[in-house]
């Protein structure tokens, strides 16, 4: 019996070197301290959809110079899926991962990690934001009714309005003034107008054209794309 | 060992004793086999796990009383639902729970059914009646449909609604993409009515394409038409060099002459006459271009113009820019009127759009007649006319497999290729976008981004058996396709300008412009056969905008004449309400009304030095554009007017109404003399 033990033990380290045995893991050539985000936190996609840039980071040294072939590791929760897992900065120090999100609506967070010649990790979080069924609505609704004044930004297709306005529009993404703002209050704004919250009557009310479903879709796509985010309900980042 | 054995049978049953013993004790186990199974059952130790959960939390006990033990069905044999997922998913209408991360107690999402109206397996598929978390979420050996994947969840939502979900962006897109780019020209698509998709893009006639364009593009656009305009809509077929000779061949000969009107010279062409004619006719709302900083720009209506010069020939060019209508009479560029001073620069500026890169490698000889005759196997093969209009070549019949219901198509039909995981959707992935894998398919190659992939079969998946089969009290059907014309002259006049590129009426024709279903009841007479002449921009933030069509001015009058008699709503009189009648307090208050209680100048100029809005259409001849009725009806209830629009409905009173409108009815001589 006891003979059987370390033969038990090697079959479970086996079977558990499994998967990685599979793929060889990359071995870190250099080493890093510090890991910082080149891009591509923050996008909006809806549930489980690939988001439409990859995310990339960069590992640098002490001297803040960038380090190629170091190993970075994407951690993801909750049904996301980064890919590759992991990988060796190029010559730049960059890596950069596709990311396609889980199937529920909410905060993903991506933590990348690269660890130090002593071992000591040094780790980077981005958020990434996936739109429910009701989100999503909310986006629909947003470019057709919100967008051309609330969105600063003009694309070819769209001029934006914003400039325009005596009261300048929140863009939806300034959590700092609409977080503090209840839902309430949102509703109340959207369905009455700007004089509603003593605010410009610029903001016309959207209560005779919107039904109270569609307010409520906006007041969550807006909680959605808050930045910072809505913590008061609604900042639990998918886990497995 | 063998002396073990026998002492363990002596002591079990060495006597009769024993054996009673032995075997009731035996009897005993077995019995407890099949209550134990039952209690650890999976569901079980959900359960109980979701009890551990829930005590912990504030609301507790109200969370506690609301728990049902026990297995949980929403039975419904009308939609051929039977679902258990309630058993593990128990936190599905707690919304209290919304900071529990990981499944299954999640509650579910706000959506625009009840759960138990509906149940879950219409929307997620999967096995409704199982009971283990293997079976209910993959396909098993004796269940195929697995849970569908979150990127495809709108597709469930299209199972009933055949109409524009505002909630379903990506299943809209999809369907979109289906019409657009020609899917269901050899693919036939039903819906439950019974009534098949029609493509919305019309792929040019080729029956006189010998006149129209050489040889050699025609080879080159062949072997990669995405090489000539990364925008086209017609798939890469992937043809080899021979191939494509032999049914540039082909096409050729069946080509016949087309009854050009008689050519006159056109005069010496002029690149920077023809750029402005080019920006005047607002060529850009329906052709894209590829400017100089290397962006595409323009609209998707027609075809790209960047190397159009290379395609065409002149002649053919400034036939098509005289009259469109002369060789295809289908073609959904309106017939601009151009007069000799405006054709020979825009023929001339088009025709410097050539890319010498493009054909310089294409050397073909003369044709064979075997050539021509293996052209036309080819192009019977490749279901050229199912979208094409060719000599002596019929459309085809199913000439692509239905895919009525294509997605609930059973796994053990589909031949997949090597390397696709075994699941509906992936086939539908890879069929898209790599069609070539599959042994013997006809389907060409096609340059889909992969949001449309996604978008193309969350549409395709929507195509089920259970969609076609539902009560026909829960389908919300579809826009019908209206085949309204206009009758007589103006009628004519319309259709030779195809006004229902852009504009709709009555259900028919395009998104582009206005809806112009009740333009009668909106607009002065006067201003609509000015605007007819030279229309001059309403909305100055548009890109896309209404074309100088050099109409006369008889035909001008006969437009506005059947518009004015026609196009009337009849919810009110277009003459109930007298400007005369406005006083100067009506028309003050107005102006207040417009400034400060609504802040109309926030989306629209109504004095152009001070006011900036861009949205709506400027106002700065209302009074002369707009008859008082309609402006007053519009401000009482836009979106009964037009039903797509996006200005507000304010709930205004009759009285603010009145005076607003007295105030932009005063909006008439006075910007008229400046």
């Amino acid at each position: 019996m006891r003979r059987l033990v370390p033969v038990v033990l090697a079959l479970s380290l086996l079977a558990g070197c499994h998967r990685s045995a599979n793929a060889p893991a990359p071995v870190a050539k250099s080493f890093g301290t510090a890991i910082t985000e080149v891009g591509g936190s923050k996008q909006v996609a809806g549930i489980g959809a690939a988001l439409d840039q990859p995310i990339m980071v960069q590992v640098n040294d002490a001297q803040g110079a960038a380090v190629a072939g170091a190993l970075v590791e994407f951690h993801v929760a909750g049904g996301a899926v980064a890919t590759p897992e992991m990988g060796l900065t190029g010559a730049d120090g960059q890596l950069s991962s596709t990311v396609t999100l889980g199937g529920s609506a909410g905060r993903y967070q991506i933590v990348a990690a690269t660890r130090d010649k002593s071992g000591k990790t040094a780790e980077l979080r981005l958020d990434e934001i996936a739109l429910g069924y009701q989100q999503t609505q909310g986006r629909v609704l947003n470019d057709r009714y919100c967008a051309r004044c609330h969105d600063p930004e003009s694309t070819p297709e769209r001029v934006s309005n914003h400039d325009n306005l005596t009261a300048k529009a929140h863009a939806f993404t300034e959590g700092a003034v609409l977080n503090a703002m209840s839902d309430a209050d949102l509703a109340s704004i959207i369905g009455h107008g700007g004089p509603a919250l003593n605010k410009s009557p610029e903001m016309p009310p959207y209560g005779y054209t919107l039904s109270k479903a569609d307010v409520d879709a906006l007041i969550a796509y807006i909680r959605a794309v808050a930045d910072p985010p809505y913590r008061l309900k609604g900042l639990t980042y998918a886990k497995n | 060992m063998r002396q073990k054995i026998k002492t363990l049978w002596q002591f079990l049953f060495g006597d009769s004793a024993r054996a009673f013993g032995s075997l009731s004790v035996i009897l005993l186990i077995c019995l407890a086999i099949a209550p134990a199974k039952d209690r650890f059952r999976e569901w079980t130790r959900y359960q109980s796990r979701y009890l551990r959960l829930i005590r912990t939390r504030g609301e507790a006990a109200s969370l506690q009383r609301r728990f049902q033990g026990g297995l949980q069905q929403i039975w419904m044999p009308e939609l051929g639902v039977t679902d258990r997922c309630g058993s593990c998913h128990l936190g599905l209408k707690e919304a209290s729970l919304w900071d529990v991360g990981a499944q299954p107690f999640r509650p579910h999402p706000p959506i625009p059914h009840s759960l138990t109206e509906f149940g879950c397996v219409m929307c997620h598929r999967g096995q409704g009646v199982a009971t283990g978390v293997e079976e209910a979420h993959r396909s098993t050996l004796a269940w195929e449909q697995p849970i569908l994947p979150a990127r495809y969840l709108e597709s469930s939502c299209g199972q009933c609604h055949w109409n524009t979900l505002t909630g379903t962006p990506q299943l809209n897109q999809g369907r979109k993409l289906l019409t657009r780019y020609g899917c269901v020209s050899c693919h036939v698509l039903k819906t439950p009515e019974g009534r098949r998709l029609a493509s919305t893009t019309a792929a040019p006639p080729l029956s006189h394409i010998a006149e129209k364009t050489p040889r050699e593009w025609m080879f080159a656009w062949l072997k990669n038409p995405q090489a000539y305009a990364v925008t086209a809509t017609m798939p890469n077929f992937e043809l080899t060099d021979a191939d494509a000779r032999d049914i540039t061949v082909f096409l050729m000969s069946q080509s016949t002459p087309y009854l050009a009107a008689a050519s006159q010279p056109a005069p010496p062409a002029d690149a920077q006459a023809g750029a402005s004619v080019y920006g005047e006719s607002f060529c850009a709302s329906c052709h894209a271009t590829v400017n100089a900083a290397g962006m595409l720009v323009g609209g998707d209506v027609g075809p790209e113009l960047t190397r159009i010069g290379s395609k065409v020939k002149p002649e053919w060019l400034t036939e098509w820019l005289r009259n469109p209508k002369t060789y295809d009479p289908a073609t959904a560029m309106p017939h601009y009127r151009f007069d000799q001073k405006q054709l020979g620069p825009l023929s001339g500026f088009l025709e410097a759009k050539t890319d010498s890169d493009l054909l310089a490698n294409v050397h073909l000889e003369p044709a064979t007649p075997e050539q021509i005759a293996h052209g036309k196997t080819l192009v019977t093969e490749r279901g050229c006319a199912s979208c094409h209009e060719i000599n002596g070549i019929k459309k085809p019949d199913n000439f692509a497999p239905e895919l009525t219901v294509v997605g609930s198509e059973s796994l053990t039909k589909i031949v997949f290729a090597p390397g696709v995981e075994h699941t509906l959707p992936d086939y539908l992935q890879a069929k898209i976008r790599q069609p070539h894998t599959f042994p013997g398919a006809k389907m060409p190659q096609y340059t889909f981004t992969q949001p449309q992939v996604d978008a193309l079969v969350t549409a395709l998946l929507a195509q089920t058996e259970r969609a076609q089969t539902l009560p026909a009290a829960l389908r919300v059907a579809g826009k019908r396709e209206s085949d309204y014309r206009p009758a007589g002259k103006a009628g004519q006049l319309m259709a030779d300008m195809n006004c229902f590129s852009c504009h709709a009426i009555d259900g028919r024709g395009g998104d582009m412009a206005p809806d112009l279903t009740w333009e009668g009841s909106s607009v002065q007479r006067r201003w609509l056969v000015s605007f007819m002449k030279n229309p001059n921009t309403l909305r100055p933030a548009l890109i896309r905008r209404m074309p100088r069509f050099n109409v006369t001015d008889a035909e001008a009058e006969t437009i506005a004449d059947y518009i004015m008699t026609v196009y009337h709503t009849p919810a009110f009189d277009r003459d109930a309400l007298d400007p005369a009648r406005f006083s100067a307090a009506d028309v003050e208050l107005g102006k207040q009304l417009f400034y400060s209680k609504y802040a109309c100048q926030a989306c629209h100029i109504f004095d152009p030095q001070n006011d900036k809005g861009y949205i709506g259409p400027t106002l700065t001849q209302v009074g002369t554009r707009l008859n008082a009725a309609w402006i007053f009806h519009w401000l009482k209830d836009p979106r009964g007017l037009r039903p797509g629009t996006i200005e507000p409905n304010w709930d205004m009173s009759d009285d603010d109404a009145r005076a607003l409108t007295a105030f932009l009815m005063r909006q008439n001589k006075e910007v008229a003399k400046k």
